[in-house]
């Protein structure tokens, strides 16, 4: 049996079952979002003891180096004592100046933090609520504008999306933990053809990737296709048609599954993208949003000609309710 | 036993790791695109399937591989379950064989591939 010590006790572990699963088990509250790996929301330091190495993929060097690791995808050997900690430490106090809907389901929230906040145009921070309560999101602002910008998906019955859009005044204070993901632009290739996709909300990084990319002075076509199911959902359409006035090199294509018009493509975003960029050999690729047209269009893409180091993808993975929980209490990037 | 052309790999003949890291992208999208087999090398996470595909071009170009055959058995059982067979086997094989004459090997070279990799056909169907 391999047991954890957490706030001076200790919590035996179930066989394979994981330090984040064992400690919401036996009433210890431990932020969390995804349950896989990906969102970084359940990061906590192991104070004594060894933690699997698999427990450490996609942190940061700096973060390893001082023993952090993923609760949830922390199983122990049998015998492994392990006494950890919570990330407060890492923690960043921020508070919400500003709240307003983009679309229907989509708001946009301006965050200010106390300290300067290093992150890339496209990375993705945890906002965790006083209580404890965190989601991920990805940032759709600059690093040399004032806020911190999410574009929240309002889901109905949504724990964090439900109390940011209902009830979360502005000026309350939050905490940021993160930035973690690679999904930002890297200059060095000013010519290269770029191509950014996403679904909803998965607008919100590529938003801070190509004003990034074009602020870097990158010259080579710029492809936006942004999905929605109806028009409705096609958010900063007159924000990205301007950007593109201005850039020349960007071309924006928004497209719908139902309700098209002169302007916005109707149809299936892969479909789009392949009538528009047929070769994308030597492109580099940024593909953000629902998880399944993410993973369809990275293999389309490889398949295309593209290679796997140039191709970015960023699944926005739901929140996984706890176990017992209310299912309402899910929510998602 | 073995003259000194003999003795260096293709591996090393064919310019090594960075070889394999552009021979790995030409093969894994011949297998992925072809309907016969591309099921056994689905994967949400592909640089995990890239990285086993190459390790599968350095074991059969005769680089520092780690492979061992009861490793090969193990690591294909539960794909044998699935019905994988000597028919898939062939069509993985044929992809190699274009993979290596496409990247310009000479046909001596991919001959010596071909060999090596027919060495682990009763390791990977567990026969």
């Amino acid at each position: 049996m391999a047991k954890v010590k957490h706030e001076s006790r200790w919590y035996p572990l179930e066989s394979g079952e994981s330090v984040l699963d064992g400690l919401l088990r036996q009433g210890v509250s431990v932020p969390h979002s995804c349950r896989a790996g990906a969102c970084q929301s359940c990061l906590m330091k192991a104070v004594g003891g060894a933690v699997p190495q698999a427990a450490q993929v996609g942190l940061k060097e700096t973060l390893v180096a001082q023993g952090y690791f993923l609760a949830c995808t922390c199983r122990p050997p049998e015998g492994t004592e392990l006494e950890v900690a919570g990330a407060e430490a890492l923690r960043v106090p921020a508070r919400i100046s500003s709240l307003s809907f983009l679309a229907p389901d989509v708001l946009r929230v301006r965050l200010v933090t106390d300290a300067p906040f290093d992150y890339r145009a496209g990375q993705y921070v945890s906002l965790v609520r006083e209580d404890g309560l965190a989601r991920s999101y990805s940032l759709a602002s600059l690093p040399r504008e004032d806020a911190l910008e999410l574009h929240v998906r309002v889901i109905p019955g949504g724990a964090m999306s439900g109390w940011l859009a209902a009830e979360a005044p502005l000026d309350q204070r939050v905490f940021l933990q993160g930035p973690a993901g690679s999904c930002f632009y890297v200059a060095g290739r000013p010519d290269q053809p770029l191509l950014l996709a996403g679904t909803g909300t998965g607008l919100a990084p590529l938003y801070g990737i190509v004003r990034d990319a074009l602020e870097a002075g990158h010259t080579g076509p710029i492809w936006l296709f942004h999905g929605a199911r109806t028009p409705a959902g096609l958010y900063l359409r007159d924000e990205l048609r301007q950007l593109a006035d201005r850039h020349p090199q960007l071309r924006y294509r928004p497209g719908v599954l139902a309700g098209g018009t002169r302007d916005i493509a109707e149809g299936p975003l892969d479909a789009l993208i392949r009538a528009e960029c047929p070769k994308p050999v030597g492109w580099r690729a940024w593909l953000c949003g629902d998880p399944q047209l993410v993973l369809s269009l990275r293999k389309k893409l490889f398949l295309a000609g593209l290679s796997l180091k140039d191709l970015h993808a960023d699944s926005f993975l739901p929140s996984t309710p706890q176990v017992g929980a209310s299912p309402a209490a899910a929510g998602a990037r | 036993m073995s003259t000194a052309g003999v003795a260096k790999s293709v591996y090393e003949q064919i310019g090594g790791e960075p070889a394999m890291a552009a021979a790995v992208e030409v093969f894994y999208r011949k297998v992925l695109a072809d309907d016969r087999i591309s099921h056994f090398f689905e994967d949400v996470d592909m640089e995990r399937q890239a990285a086993k595909q190459k390790a599968f071009l350095t074991m059969v170009t005769g680089g520092p591989s780690s492979y061992s055959g009861r490793d090969m058995r193990a690591g294909h059982a539960h794909l044998v379950k699935l019905g994988l067979n000597d028919m898939h086997f062939d069509a993985v094989v044929g992809h190699l064989k274009e993979t290596l004459e496409e990247l310009n090997v000479p046909a001596p070279l991919v001959q010596r591939v071909l060999t090596i990799a027919e060495g682990a056909r009763a390791d990977v169907l567990n026969r």
